[in-house]
């Protein structure tokens, strides 16, 4: 199933909020682990609930590239190809 | 000062630990008396934190064979195996593992950290893909990034996520490598190596198994896990470390395919890197021998894990899903872990602090280890140790008393919120005692995960 770039950035954001523990606003430029105070493996962690929803696989090394909320945005738009 | 200043909220922490008189991370022993004793700031310490599961260190045996060798061979060898030559105790000592584990190739490490980067690195290529359980051991993920392979992670002990995983993987060209461990270092439970064995056989990967913790402790002759789970010829790959049960340093790998050798010239961390000095394999050969025909040590280690595991649950404490020689109490934050394993150190017992990212779903753990060494009288001692702290610090009842809501499932939780993760996880887990231990481990683990995907939330912590 085709998802649209829209409905990926939606559920990305659904799924960090899920992740934290408390709410915090950010947006796409929002730091992952400076901003939003997540250690690598929680990171990794909420990727994996992301790879789930979309039935793709992020690599670890393309995680390792995210710094922002944006950057995990585009990388699941780009595994998915919904751009 | 500037390169350093990344590391500033590190510092900070580090700092903070050091203010309180003791820090879990720069322990320093005036001396060692036994496996299980020794002199901390001239203080005599019950040791409960060392993974020396055989309690082989002392052994005289091993000690003597270590000094033979030192005098006839010197105190090192100065040189890699490939640019400077193997001595013959390396050649031997990878017979003795190959012929222990009844396979016919092994290499040996000069750590058990290298072993998995000299294995990782080398079996995936570029092309090739590694699944990792995610509570994986540092030196799995840090032997990933060393080769060129993608990795993933599937998450931890779950064969339904790992048959995902590969299916999304599965019109991708290139092999597929799947790693696990024996025991988990820091909750002490083990892989349903049955289950991931049939995934594994579903999808064609091949299978690493780092019995780093279970060898010498789990498998009716201590090959590990494999053993007990009758594997054994499923698993392509063998790694383990010489550091624990065996007492010494070194790391190796055992494996039946066909070409293992080419490895000697192709995995880096086997090549760039001096060999183990002559006394380390002595030892590690005689502790292997001792390993080998004294199974009485692997019954003694079990029953003492058993007492400590089922004593701390007794009390209160929340503990791993099954009983192994790694014993983890699981701890509201880490000020606590600290603070509770400073305690432990006055009243002179010493103990590991594990903290995230190394450990699970973000998890605080004051970590112990039992010993075969250690008598019954001293697992007890221990047991009385952490019964005091954690009533002091209010982390267990006054009395040891069985909890209503253990007895009735179905009633709230009283003193806590009745979706805590650890809450449900405890109790699922007690009541499981009762249940088949695989079962035990899938609840335990799928009320953390239900819970949040990123950080288990635990009791007291808002
Ligand atoms: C699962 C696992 N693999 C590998 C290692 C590395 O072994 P070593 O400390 O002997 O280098 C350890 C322990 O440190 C471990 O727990």
């Amino acid at each position: 199933m085709q998802n649209s770039a829209e409905q990926i950035r939606s559920l990305v954001f659904d799924a960090l909020r899920a992740a934290l523990d408390r709410p915090v606003e950010f947006s796409d430029d929002t730091n992952i682990t400076e901003g939003l105070g997540l250690d690598s493996v929680a990171v990794m962690d909420f990727v994996m609930e992301i790879e789930d929803a979309l039935d793709i696989s992020i690599p670890l090394d393309r995680i390792a590239e995210v710094k922002t909320v944006g950057d995990l945005v585009a990388a699941a738009q780009d595994l998915k190809g919904g751009r | 000062m500037a390169l350093f200043d990344k590391y500033a909220p590190l510092m900070g922490q580090f700092e903070s630990l050091e203010s309180t008189g003791y820090n879990p991370f720069n322990v320093s022993f005036d001396r060692v008396l036994s496996p299980t004793e020794g002199v901390i700031a001239g203080r005599r310490i019950l040791l409960l934190g060392t993974n020396n599961y055989l309690g082989l260190t002392y052994d005289p045996d091993v000690i003597d064979a270590a000094v033979a060798a030192t005098r006839s061979l010197g105190a090192g060898t100065t040189g890699s195996r490939v640019a400077n030559g193997s001595y013959g105790g390396h050649r031997q000592l990878e017979r003795h593992l190959a012929d222990f584990y009844g396979r016919q190739h092994c290499m040996v490490f000069s750590t058990g950290y290298q072993a998995n980067l000299g294995i990782l690195s080398a079996l995936a290529g570029k092309d090739d893909h590694l699944i990792l359980d995610a509570d994986s051991h540092a030196s799995i993920y840090d032997g990933s990034r060393l080769g060129h392979a993608q990795v993933t992670r599937f998450r931890h002990n779950d064969p339904d996520d790992l048959d995902n995983r590969l299916r999304r993987l599965a019109d991708t060209p290139g092999d597929k490598v799947i790693v696990v461990e024996g025991i988990y270092s820091m909750l002490g439970d083990t892989a349903p190596l049955r289950e991931f064995v049939e995934v594994k056989r579903k999808w064609g990967a091949y299978l690493v198994v780092d019995e780093a913790h279970s060898l010498g402790v789990l498998g009716r002759t201590g090959r590990g896990l494999a053993e007990a789970a009758g594997v054994e010829d499923e698993v392509d790959f063998v790694v383990g470390t010489f550091s624990k049960s065996l007492g010494g340093i070194g790391g190796f790998c055992v494996s039946d395919m066909d070409g293992f050798d080419i490895l000697r010239v192709a995995s880096r961390p086997y090549m760039f890197t001096a060999s183990l000095p002559p006394a380390v394999v002595a030892a590690v050969t005689e502790a292997l021998n001792q390993l080998r025909h004294r199974p009485a040590l692997r019954q003694q280690l079990m029953d003492n894990a058993r007492r400590f595991h089922a004593g701390l649950g007794d009390l209160g404490f929340h503990v791993g899903p099954e009983a192994s020689p790694v014993v983890s109490a699981i701890m509201p934050d880490p000020k606590t872990a600290f603070a509770f394993w400073t305690r432990l150190l006055e009243a002179g017992l010493y103990t590991n602090v594990s903290l995230p990212p190394a450990t699970p779903k973000g998890l605080a753990l004051l970590r112990s280890s039992v010993s075969a060494a250690h008598s019954r009288s001293q697992i007890d001692h221990a047991l009385s140790l952490f019964a005091d702290t954690g009533r002091e610090l209010g982390l267990i009842p006054a009395e040891p008393a069985i909890p209503t809501w253990v007895k009735h499932p179905t009633a709230t939780l009283a003193g806590a919120e009745p979706q805590d993760a650890l809450a449900i996880g405890f109790r699922s887990q007690l009541l499981a005692r009762l249940a088949a231990p695989s079962k035990a481990m899938a609840k335990y683990y799928s009320a953390f995960r239900r819970q949040s995907p990123g950080r288990a939330r635990i009791v007291g912590d808002k």
